[in-house]
């Protein structure tokens, strides 16, 4: 169920790169004439370079028997405060890792290591200030980890709601935070994201008494962009509703592991 | 935001797509098809390609784009249509298990050489 949106995908990808091979330097599979230009078919994913290394750091978390969750949204919704509640309850009973993606600063990491979980910092600007992490980056992270010392891997993205829907990291699972404070149209505004994740946090609802925001219309734009994905609303501030959130996370974890 | 690394994606596969027999010519035009679900903003991809292939066996050539509607099927009855809106719940019988034939979509798929006059 965690996996329909990476099945989904993988589907895709083998049908546009399977059949190409890495034959880059080798025949094309066909060729037609045009007034003034000979047209060479191609047929390949741009982000195909990304998406063979992705499928590498799969089979390694695979074998290493490690879930490992995406965790991407706007600049600013608390990925970071939701991440460092959420390790304080999973520990020790999962054992967890971060890699924590920035443009600059450690600040998240400094964070996140209170926790005692072992936290790699990302600072894209050594990749020409990226926006997003891709599959490479985060196999040269892993560098930095052992992971046959973990359960649950948990990527905190680059704070950004475009860019990094697009790229494949190994991921098992993805999930979108979305706080109040930015307004219920977000969804609407960044389809791809939601449609791409399989779970979503509505965070900062302690601040709802004093918003105009709407929470019934984020949940229904929501569940038009993506039927039947699980929504659970939390404060990452007080650990209002985070008990269904820690379930989902434990189940989707115990789901991986050896039976 | 991220159109500067797509266009050095596109001129790494272009480049590794020319075949040996034409090895040095030059490329006219790359064909791209971009889904309307793809993160990819074409003004801002067409002005990192020009800059980008700058040099390279791609310089000058006209980048085509091919923007793809998004086309979903319904698992559950197979209704095919084109998704206007980002709603993604069969009209017909409301089934939310979707194939999504078309719309993700940021593909090469083909480049054109120009003879030797």
């Amino acid at each position: 169920m965690f996996l329909s949106n990476r099945n989904a995908k993988a589907l895709h990808h083998s049908h546009f790169h399977k059949p190409q091979g890495k034959e880059a330097g080798g025949a094309p599979a066909m060729e037609r004439q045009r007034s003034g230009t000979r047209e060479i078919q191609v047929v390949r994913r741009v982000l195909d370079a990304n998406d063979i290394m992705a499928d590498r750091n799969r089979q390694r978390f695979q074998a290493e028997q490690v879930f490992v969750l995406n965790m991407m949204s706007s600049p600013g919704s608390g990925k970071t405060t939701t991440l460092q509640k959420t390790l304080a309850r999973l520990m020790p009973e999962i054992r967890c890792a971060v890699i924590v993606g920035d443009i600059c600063t450690t600040n998240d990491a400094d964070r996140l290591a209170a926790s005692g979980a072992p936290v790699v910092q990302i600072n894209t600007d050594e990749f020409g200030g990226d926006c997003h992490l891709a599959a490479h980056v985060i196999e040269k992270a892993l560098g930095g980890l052992d992971l046959s010392a973990i359960d649950l891997l948990i990527v905190e993205n680059i704070g950004n709601l475009v860019c990094p829907a697009e790229f494949d990291i190994g991921e098992d699972a993805r999930v979108v935070v979305l706080s109040v404070t930015e307004g219920e149209d977000k969804p609407a505004k960044y389809p791809l994201m939601f449609r791409e994740c399989d779970v979503a946090l509505l965070n900062k609802i302690d601040l709802l008494p004093y918003l105009d925001f709407d929470r019934q219309l984020a949940i229904d734009t929501l569940g038009e962009i993506h039927p039947h994905m699980p929504i659970f609303e939390i404060s990452a501030k007080t650990e209002a509703g985070f008990e269904p959130w820690l379930a989902w996370i434990r189940d989707a974890v115990r789901a991986k592991l050896p039976a | 935001m991220h159109e500067m690394g797509i266009a050095l994606e596109i001129i790494d596969i272009a480049t590794a797509s020319i075949p040996a027999d034409l090895a040095g010519s030059k490329v006219a035009r790359v064909n791209l098809a971009v889904g309307q679900l793809s993160a990819i903003v074409p003004d801002s991809l067409q002005f990192c390609f020009s800059i980008v292939s700058k040099d390279t066996a791609l310089e000058g050539a006209e980048l085509v784009i091919d923007t793809r509607p998004v086309v979903a099927v319904c698992k559950a009855c197979g209704h095919r249509w084109t998704v206007g809106k980002p709603v993604f719940t069969c009209p017909v019988c409301e089934g939310s298990d979707l194939t999504l034939e078309s719309g993700r979509e940021l593909d090469i798929t083909s480049i054109e050489i120009a003879e030797e006059a």
